[in-house]
C-alpha cells in the first residue's frame, strides 16, 4: 500500500493558523505513507496535476487530501484519482479549513494539533478504503418545474425548447407569477405586462410543456432519474368550453377584494385573473360561490351560453413520473402589518408598494382606483435588513423599484412632492446607478434615513413622520398624503411547501440553499433537484431569468447523456454472516433491502438502485452482516481510534 | 476544570445537516473550543450504540451524535431512528454507571453554525467538569450522589 498524503494552505486561509509543516512531519512518519506534500491551492491545475502525476510515477494506491470541507472539493479531487486510474473511492479529506484554521484561529497550537488528528483520521480510513466503482444508470428527459412565475416560465420554455419533456406546476389559476402584477420594470421601463405576456403565451404553444394551474405538488418520493410526483389539481368549476365572453361574471351576485390588484378593485366569485391570464378562462373561487356552499344561485350555469360551467368538478390527484425537478416557487411580500410601527393596516394612507404598482397602472390605463395625492413618501427597507423583525438580508430590489415608482410618479405630475428615506441606497446592477441619477434630476428628495414614527393627524387623514436626515443631520417633521412601504421578500408559502415537500436545506432567512454559494448556485443537496429565483433568495428580473435559464442548463447536463453516474456508498450484506432477521428490512426507507432464500438460508439481499446510502440498517443489523460501503464498521472504529490519538495496531 | 487533561470529544455528525452545519460555524469565523474532532457518516442514524460505547472504550469523554430536525431527515426517517437508539443507549449507560449526558444527541440543520458552535463549546464545557470516563470512579460519584 502506498499513500499519498497532500496538505493545502488555502492560499493562508489554513496556513496562516494551521503549522503546516508540523502537519507534513506528522504525515511522513505514518505507516504506508509514500509522499507528503503541500501547496498553497491543492484545488488549482498545479495542485491536482501533482495528484495526478504522483499516482502514475510512483503507483500510490491511497490520496488523502488535508484541505477545505469535502463538500467543497470532494468531488474536485475524486475526479482526478479517478482520472489517474484509481477508484475514486480510495480517496479521503481532512477538512483542516472549516474544523481547524477558521473555528480555532484563536488558538494555532491547537489548531494545529487537530488538524495532524484529522489527518490521521483520514489516513486510518483510507487504509481500509475498498476500490469501489460508480455505476452508470438511464434516465430520461422528463422535468417537474414547480411553479409559473418569471423564473418557472422561463426554465420551462427553455427546457421546452431544447426537447424535454416539462411538466409545469402552478398552485394559481394563472401563470406570471408576481411580475405580472408590476408596472414598469426597472431600470428601462418596459412595461412589465408587455414584456411578459408573450412568454407567458408561448407556454401552451409549446408542445413539449404540460401545464397544471390550481395545481399544487403534493408529494414527491424517488429520486434522480426517477422521481415520482402527486400533482393536486383543484377543480375550477369550468370546462374548456369557457371562450371568456364574460357574461357569467355580470350575473354573479358576490363581490370580494381582488388580490391581483392588491384588494383596490372588486371581483366576482366567477372571475378571470387579470386580463392577460394564461389560461385565458373563467374560474370560480370555491369559498365564496353561493351555489357551491348552500346549491343556491347557480346564475352562471343558467347565462352561459357554452355550457361551460360544471359545478360537479372534483379535485383531481394526478401522478406523473419525472427525471430532474427545478424548483421556481419564488417569494411573498413582507407582511407590513408585522412591522406596527409603520400602522399599516390601521392607517389608510399607509400603503405597501405592490399597491403603489397597481395604482400606477390603474391611473396610466385611465382607472384611476384611488387618490395619490400631492406629497408622497416611500420608506425603505421594511421588513428588510431589520434584526427585530428578524430578516437581516437586504431584499435587493426595493432601493431601485422605489427610485422607478418615485420618478414615474415625478414625472407624470412634476408639482408632486416625492420623497424617499433610504437606510443606504443599493444601485448595484447595470444601469442601476444611472437610473439613479435620473431619479434624483427628475426632483425626487432622497433622504438617508430610517423613519422613527409615523402617525396620523386625525383631522386631516394626513401621515405625519418623523426621520432623522442622517446626513444633514436634522430632524425632519412632515406630512404627507402618502406613505409608500418599500416592502422586501420573504420566502413564499410556496417555497416552505416545495422545502418540506422535497426535504431540501434552507438557509439563513428561509429561502432555498445552494449546493455551492460560488460554483453551484442553482444545484442543490438533493441530486437532480435545481432551483432558482426568488425562491433561493431576493432578486430581480434579470438575475431571476438568468438563474432559470441556468438551471434549465443544468437539469439537462445531467439528462442528456441518457445515463448517470450513481454513488456505490451502498449497504451490502455479508450473507455467511446473515441470519435472515430482517431487522435491516423494517428500518429501510426505501424499500430497498428484502430477504431471500439463498442455499436453504433466508438472507438480506439490498437493491443497490434504491437504496440510498443512509446507513441505518447496518447500524441496525445485530450480527454485523449489513455493512455500508465506504462507511464499513471497521473504518467508522478506525476513524474513531485515530481522532483519539489511538496508536496503530 | 476539574481534570488538567484536555476534553476528548467525538462528535459523529451526518454529511446533509449537522456536517454542514459545522462546516457553516466555521465559514462564519465562529469560535468554538478545539477540544472535538468530528467523524462524518451519510446519516446520523448510521450510527449504532455498539460503536458509540466502543468510542467511549477508545478515551472520548463525551459522545456528540449530531442530525438533521425531525422531519428534515436527507432519509426520511433516519433521525428518528436515532432519537430511538440513543434514548436506550443513555438507559444502557445508567444501567452500566455511566453518566447518561456524555452522549448528547443534538439537531442541527446547515444554517444552524450558530448552535453548532454553541452545542459544542457547551457540550466540552460538561464534559470537562466531568474529567475522563473512568468507570469505578463514575460509579462512586454515582454512588455518593
Amino acid at each position: 500500500m502506498k499513500i499519498g498524503v497532500y496538505v493545502c494552505h488555502c492560499g493562508g486561509n489554513i496556513s496562516e493558523v494551521v503549522d503546516i509543516k508540523k502537519v507534513t512531519s506528522f504525515a511522513e512518519k505514518q505507516g504506508d505513507v509514500a509522499i507528503v506534500r503541500d501547496n498553497a491551492h491543492m484545488c488549482s491545475d498545479v495542485g491536482r496535476n501533482l495528484v495526478l502525476e504522483d499516482i502514475k510515477e510512483h503507483n500510490l494506491d491511497r490520496i488523502v487530501v488535508a484541505a477545505c470541507s469535502p463538500q467543497f472539493h470532494g468531488k474536485t479531487f475524486m475526479d482526478i484519482v479517478e482520472k489517474a486510474g484509481l477508484s475514486p473511492y480510495v480517496f479521503e479529506m481532512a477538512n483542516i479549513r472549516e474544523q481547524c484554521s477558521w473555528p480555532h484561529f484563536d488558538e494555532p497550537d491547537l489548531a494545529t494539533r487537530k488538524a495532524r488528528d484529522l489527518v490521521n483520521v483520514s489516513i486510518a480510513k483510507v487504509k481500509l478504503d475498498e476500490s469501489l466503482e460508480r455505476k452508470t444508470m438511464p434516465i430520461g428527459k422528463r422535468v417537474l418545474v414547480i411553479g409559473a412565475g418569471i423564473a418557472g416560465i422561463q426554465a420551462a420554455l427553455d427546457l421546452g425548447d431544447a426537447g424535454f419533456e416539462v411538466h409545469l406546476v402552478e398552485k394559481e389559476p394563472t401563470i406570471g407569477g408576481k411580475m405580472a402584477q408590476l408596472s414598469r420594470t426597472f431600470p428601462t421601463e418596459d412595461c412589465a405586462a408587455c414584456i411578459l405576456s408573450p412568454k407567458m403565451a408561448d407556454v401552451p404553444s409549446n408542445p413539449n410543456i404540460t401545464l397544471y394551474t390550481n395545481s399544487q405538488v403534493e408529494k414527491i418520493s424517488g429520486f434522480l432519474g426517477n422521481f415520482e410526483v402527486t400533482i393536486h389539481k383543484k377543480p375550477t368549476y369550468v370546462n374548456e368550453n369557457c371562450v371568456a365572453c364574460g357574461i357569467c361574471e355580470e350575473k354573479c351576485p358576490v363581490k370580494v377584494p381582488n388580490e391581483f390588484e392588491q384588494g383596490l378593485t372588486k371581483r366576482r366569485a366567477i372571475y378571470v385573473p387579470f386580463e392577460f391570464a394564461v389560461p385565458y378562462r373563467y374560474l370560480i373561487d370555491e369559498d365564496i360561490c353561493i351555489y357551491l356552499k348552500d346549491g343556491k344561485c347557480g346564475n352562471c350555469q343558467k347565462v352561459c351560453p357554452h355550457d361551460a360551467v360544471d359545478f360537479t368538478q372534483k379535485p383531481e390527484k394526478i401522478e406523473i413520473k419525472v427525471d430532474t425537478i427545478i424548483v421556481a416557487t419564488g417569494y411573498d411580500i413582507f407582511d407590513a402589518t408585522e412591522k406596527k410601527v409603520y400602522g399599516f393596516g390601521t392607517n389608510k394612507n399607509v400603503i405597501t408598494s405592490l399597491e403603489m404598482e397597481r395604482m400606477i397602472v390603474h391611473e396610466a390605463e385611465g382607472r384611476a382606483t384611488r387618490e395619490i395625492g400631492k406629497r408622497i413618501a416611500f420608506i425603505q427597507c421594511v421588513g428588510s435588513r431589520d434584526e427585530q423583525i428578524g430578516n437581516e438580508y437586504c431584499s435587493r430590489i426595493c432601493c431601485m423599484y422605489a427610485t422607478k415608482l418615485s420618478q414615474l410618479l415625478k414625472r407624470g405630475d412634476p408639482k408632486k412632492d416625492v420623497y424617499v428615506f433610504y437606510t443606504d441606497l443599493r444601485a448595484f446592477g447595470k444601469g442601476f446607478e444611472e437610473y439613479y441619477k435620473r431619479a434624483q434630476r427628475t426632483g425626487v428628495k432622497f433622504v438617508r434615513g430610517r423613519v422613527a414614527e409615523v402617525n396620523e393627524d386625525s383631522k386631516t387623514g394626513k401621515v405625519i413622520l418623523k426621520v432623522e436626515d442622517t446626513l444633514a443631520r436634522q430632524i425632519i417633521e412632515s406630512e404627507f398624503d402618502l406613505v409608500v412601504l418599500s416592502v422586501g421578500m420573504t420566502p413564499g408559502a410556496g417555497t416552505k411547501q416545495a422545502a418540506d415537500v422535497l426535504r431540501m436545506t434552507r438557509s439563513p432567512g428561509g429561502f432555498l440553499q445552494e449546493a455551492h454559494p460560488k460554483f453551484k448556485p442553482v444545484d442543490t443537496l438533493n441530486d437532480g433537484v435545481f432551483i432558482c429565483g426568488c425562491a433561493q433568495g431576493p432578486k430581480d428580473i434579470p438575475d431571476t431569468v438568468a438563474q432559470a435559464s441556468a438551471a434549465a442548463a443544468r437539469a439537462i447536463r445531467l439528462m442528456n447523456k441518457g445515463v448517470y453516474a450513481v454513488e456505490p456508498i451502498t449497504a451490502v450484506v455479508d450473507e455467511d454472516l446473515c441470519s435472515g432477521c430482517a431487522t435491516c428490512v423494517s428500518v429501510c426507507p426505501y424499500d430497498a433491502v428484502k430477504t431471500e432464500l439463498k442455499d436453504d438460508k433466508r438472507v438480506a439481499k439490498v437493491n443497490e438502485i434504491l437504496c440510498q446510502g443512509c446507513g441505518s440498517c447496518s447500524a441496525a443489523c445485530p450480527s454485523g452482516a449489513s455493512q455500508q460501503h465506504w462507511f464499513m464498521n471497521n473504518q467508522l472504529r478506525a476513524m474513531v481510534g485515530a481522532a483519539l490519538g489511538e496508536e496503530e495496531e | 476544570m476539574k481534570s488538567n487533561l484536555e476534553p476528548k470529544i467525538v462528535a459523529f455528525c451526518c454529511n446533509w445537516c449537522s456536517y454542514a452545519g459545522a462546516d457553516a460555524a466555521g465559514t462564519s469565523r465562529l469560535q468554538m473550543k478545539p477540544y472535538f474532532r468530528i467523524i462524518r457518516a451519510m446519516c446520523s442514524s448510521r450510527i449504532d450504540p455498539e460503536m458509540i460505547l466502543d468510542t467511549f472504550k477508545k478515551g472520548a469523554w463525551g459522545v456528540l451524535v449530531a442530525g438533521c430536525h425531525p422531519g428534515d431527515c436527507h432519509y426520511v426517517t433516519g433521525n428518528y431512528r436515532t432519537q430511538n437508539r440513543i434514548l436506550l443507549l443513555k438507559n444502557l449507560l445508567e444501567e452500566l454507571g455511566i453518566a447518561p449526558q456524555r452522549v448528547r444527541l443534538e439537531w442541527i440543520s446547515a444554517n444552524e453554525g450558530g448552535k453548532f458552535q454553541k452545542v459544542v463549546n457547551e457540550f466540552i464545557d460538561e464534559m470537562a467538569e466531568l474529567g475522563p470516563l473512568n468507570l469505578s470512579t463514575e460509579r462512586k460519584v454515582k454512588e455518593a450522589s
